[in-house]
C-alpha cells in the first residue's frame, strides 16, 4: 500500500447517519474475488432501484469523479466486513469525513490508506449545507490535519498512529515479523504462566 | 502501587507484549476464529507466501454461507465455492474446521464457548463483529477487519489501540418474560447505536450475576450494536459451571489452576471506569425494535414514535425509518402485523433460547410461517432429544440445521422485499435480511409470540395464561 500525505479532489455529501457496512456494501456481493474490483458495490442498494438500475438522484450517481465523502454520525457502524472499505476503495474515495466512524470500520479504513477523518458535528453539518446537492473542490492535508472546503479551512481529529501508517503507507504484518522473537519469547513465558489458556488437546 | 484495576485492565495487561509512542499496543491473541469471509485474508497471506503461525490456536468454522437445508450437495456455485475455500485453506495450513459435515458444526459465537474453546481471561478474536459474544465468559473477544485477520493468521498477534472503560450496573429482579434480549435493546436505545464506541463494557450487577451464561452471552453479542469495542462478565462459579468439561477446556490438575486464576480476575472493587451507567432491572418490559438501527427500539407496549412531535433534529432519521419500515407514525407497537418470524443466530439460538420459545408455542399454532435454526448442530441435537423440533413443526414453523441462516442475506435464506420479519437476530439494519427486508428484533419467546399472533405482541400475558392452566 502506498502512503499518501495530501489529497486534492472532490467533496460530496451523502446526508445520513448510522450509514453501517451492509449498507455501504450488502452481504451478498462479499463472495467476490477482491481483484474483480468492488466500487460497483458501494452503497448498492441506495444507489440503484429494484432492477438494479442507477438512481438519478443519487449523490455518487451524479459525481461519480468524488474521492471525498462528507457525512453524519456513525459512519461504518456494523458489521466487520472490510469489503465495505473495498468498495470505497475501489470506487476512489479517499477520505471519509464524519462526526464519528464505527470503530472497526475506522481501522479498516487505515489499513487501506482510506482516511476516516472525524470533525465536530456542527463542522459537518456546516459542510453538508454548504455543499447541498453539488460538488466542490477539497484540499486534505495529513501533515497539518486540515481540510479546505471552498475558502473555509477545519481541522480535524486522528490517532498519531494511524496518521503515521497513512503517510508512510506501512504494512503492520512486516512490521511485526519484525519483531518474531520478541514476540516468540512473549508467547513462551506467557504460556508458562498460564498453561490453561492452551486448547486441551 | 498500582492503582486497583478492572477486569478488562487485568485481562488486556496480560496479552500485551509491547506499546508503542503512540499509544498502540501489540497483543498476544489466544484463540483465532475464522470463517467462510476470511477468504480475502488467505488470500493475502497466499500473495505473501506466509504460513499460518499458531495453527493450533485458529479454528475454522462454515456458519455465514452454510445452507440450512440440502446440504449435500450445495446447488449456488457462489455460496459452494465460499464453503469450499475456507475448507480448503483450514486444510493446506492445519487448522481444525467445523466443516459442514463435522457433528461441531454452528454458528462461531455458539461453538467457541460451547467447545470451551473461549475461556476466561483470553484475547478471542474473530473477523466478525459479534466477537464481543465471548466476553460472557469473561475473556475479551472483539471482530476485526480481514488485514487485521491477516496479521493475526501471519503472527498470531494483533495491534490495537487499548479502549476505554465503561460499566454497565443492573440491579434489581427482571420481570416475567424479560430477559438478556430486552436488557440489551434497552440500554441501546438509551444510550444509542454509537452510545459505547471507543469503550470497552463489563456487565455487573445482581441481575447480570442471576443471568446464566447464554444470557450472558446473548447481552454480551448486542454490545457492538451499542457501539462498543467488547462486553465482558467477570468470572464466577456459574461460568466455571458451565466450561467444566467442554471439550478444549482444560482438566484435571491444570483446572484447578485455572480456576483460582479465573476467579481472581474480577474488577477490584475499588475500579475506576471512564463511563458509569446503572439500570434497574425493574424498569425493563419485553422490547422491540420500530426502525433499521438497534437503538431504535421501545418496550412492546409503546408506540411507533411520531417524527411531527419528535425532537426536529431526529424528526428526519424517524421519518426515513418509517417510510422504510412502511409503518404509521403513533401506531401501536402491538398493531404491527408481520409476515414471517425467524428464530435463530449468535444472539438467540442455544439452547435455553429455543426453551423459551418452545414454552410460548406448545400446544399454539403460529399463524405465520417461520424458520427455526439451532445455533450448533449440537443445540439442534439437544433441542430434538427434549422434543423442541416437534413443538416447532407441530406450530407450523419450519426446523432446519445450524448456521448464520436468515439473519445475514448470504446462505440463500432470506426475507423477501416489503415483509415483515420478527426475528431474534441483532441487526434491523435495511436490507440485513434481504434487500427490501422489514426486520423488528425481540428475543426468542417475543418471537414466538409474534408467530401466534401475527402481530408484535406482548409476551406476557401468554406465559401467565400457562402458568394459570
Ligand atoms: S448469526 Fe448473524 S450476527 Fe451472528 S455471526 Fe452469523 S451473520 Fe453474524
Amino acid at each position: 500500500m502506498s502512503g499518501w500525505s495530501t489529497h486534492t479532489g472532490t467533496a460530496v455529501v451523502l446526508p445520513l447517519e448510522n450509514v453501517d457496512t451492509d449498507q455501504i456494501i450488502p452481504a451478498r456481493f462479499m463472495s467476490t474475488p477482491r481483484s474483480e474490483g468492488y466500487g460497483r458495490f458501494l452503497l448498492h442498494d441506495l444507489a440503484h432501484d429494484a432492477e438494479g438500475a442507477k438512481l438519478p438522484g443519487f449523490a455518487l450517481n451524479r459525481h461519480p469523479d468524488a474521492s471525498v465523502l462528507v457525512t453524519r454520525r456513525n459512519f461504518g457502524g456494523g458489521s466487520s466486513r472490510e469489503a465495505a472499505v473495498y468498495a470505497l476503495v475501489d470506487s476512489g474515495i479517499r477520505a471519509v469525513i464524519a462526526p464519528s466512524f464505527g470503530d472497526i470500520f475506522a481501522a479498516n479504513a487505515v489499513n487501506n490508506g482510506l482516511l476516516p477523518a472525524r470533525v465536530s458535528a456542527e463542522a459537518a453539518e456546516e459542510m453538508i449545507t454548504s455543499l447541498g446537492d453539488a460538488t466542490a473542490p477539497v484540499r486534505i492535508s495529513l501533515t497539518e490535519l486540515t481540510i479546505t472546503l471552498g475558502d473555509r479551512t477545519l481541522a480535524f481529529d486522528l490517532a498519531d498512529t494511524w496518521r503515521e501508517k497513512l503517510i508512510n503507507g506501512w504494512d503492520d504484518i512486516d512490521l511485526t515479523l519484525q519483531e518474531r522473537d520478541a514476540n516468540a519469547a512473549f508467547r513462551d513465558a506467557y504460556r508458562a504462566a498460564t498453561p490453561w489458556a492452551w486448547p486441551a488437546t | 502501587m498500582s492503582p486497583p484495576r478492572t477486569l478488562f485492565d487485568k485481562v488486556w495487561a496480560r496479552h500485551e507484549i509491547s506499546r508503542d509512542a503512540g499509544g498502540t499496543s501489540l497483543l498476544w491473541v489466544d484463540r483465532h476464529l475464522v470463517h467462510e469471509g476470511s477468504h480475502h485474508a488467505f488470500a493475502k497471506l497466499a500473495e505473501r507466501g506466509l504460513k499460518v503461525a499458531a495453527p493450533e490456536l485458529t479454528f475454522a468454522v462454515v456458519d455465514h454461507y452454510a445452507p440450512t437445508r440440502e446440504r449435500a450437495h450445495i446447488k449456488d456455485p457462489a455460496i459452494r465455492r465460499m464453503v469450499q475455500t475456507l475448507e480448503a485453506n483450514a486444510e493446506k495450513h492445519g487448522i481444525t474446521c467445523f466443516g459442514l459435515r463435522d457433528p461441531r458444526q454452528g454458528i462461531v459465537h455458539v461453538i467457541g464457548p460451547e467447545q470451551g474453546l473461549t475461556l476466561p481471561g483470553l484475547l478471542v478474536n474473530c473477523g466478525d463483529s459479534h466477537t464481543s459474544t465471548h466476553g460472557a465468559l469473561g475473556a475479551i473477544g472483539f471482530g476485526i477487519g480481514a488485514t487485521e485477520v491477516a496479521h493475526v493468521l501471519a503472527t498470531q498477534t494483533l495491534r490495537q489501540k487499548k479502549p476505554k472503560t465503561m460499566c454497565i450496573t443492573v440491579d434489581g429482579a427482571l420481570g416475567p418474560g424479560v430477559g438478556a434480549k430486552d436488557i440489551a435493546l434497552g440500554w441501546i436505545a438509551r444510550l444509542g447505536a454509537d452510545g459505547a464506541r471507543g469503550h470497552a463494557i463489563e456487565y455487573a450487577g445482581n441481575t447480570i450475576r442471576g443471568l446464566s451464561v447464554e444470557a450472558r452471552l446473548t447481552l454480551c453479542n448486542l454490545s457492538i450494536e451499542g457501539g462498543a469495542r467488547c462486553g465482558m462478565v467477570a468470572p464466577d462459579d456459574v461460568t466455571l459451571d458451565y466450561l467444566v468439561a467442554r471439550p478444549f477446556a482444560p482438566r484435571g490438575a491444570l483446572w484447578d489452576r485455572a480456576e483460582q486464576d479465573w476467579l481472581s480476575l474480577a474488577s477490584h472493587p475499588d475500579a475506576e471506569f471512564d463511563r458509569e451507567v446503572s439500570i434497574d432491572a425493574a424498569d425493563i418490559a419485553p422490547t422491540v425494535t420500530w426502525g433499521t438501527s438497534p437503538d431504535e427500539a421501545a418496550p412492546i407496549t409503546d408506540h411507533v414514535p411520531d417524527p411531527a412531535t419528535a425532537p426536529p433534529e431526529k424528526a428526519a432519521r424517524i421519518g426515513a425509518a418509517l417510510d422504510y419500515m412502511g409503518l404509521r407514525p403513533g401506531q401501536p407497537l402491538t398493531s404491527i402485523a408481520v409476515d414471517q418470524v425467524f428464530i435463530g443466530s449468535c444472539t438467540n439460538a442455544r439452547i435455553e433460547d429455543l426453551r423459551a420459545a418452545a414454552a410460548v408455542l406448545a400446544g399454539r399454532r403460529a399463524k405465520v410461517p417461520g424458520l427455526v435454526s439451532a445455533g450448533s448442530a449440537l443445540v439442534k441435537q439437544q433441542a430434538e432429544a427434549e422434543g423442541l423440533d416437534r413443538i416447532f413443526t407441530e406450530a407450523g414453523l419450519e426446523w432446519v440445521a445450524a448456521g448464520c441462516s436468515m439473519c445475514v442475506g448470504m446462505n440463500g435464506d432470506l426475507v423477501e422485499p416489503g415483509k415483515r420479519c420478527a426475528s431474534t437476530t441483532n441487526r434491523n439494519f435495511r436490507g440485513r435480511q434481504g434487500r427490501g427486508a422489514r426486520t423488528h428484533l425481540m428475543s426468542p419467546a417475543m418471537a414466538a409470540a409474534a408467530a401466534v399472533t401475527g402481530y408484535l405482541t406482548d409476551v406476557r400475558p401468554m406465559l401467565a395464561e400457562r402458568s394459570v392452566a
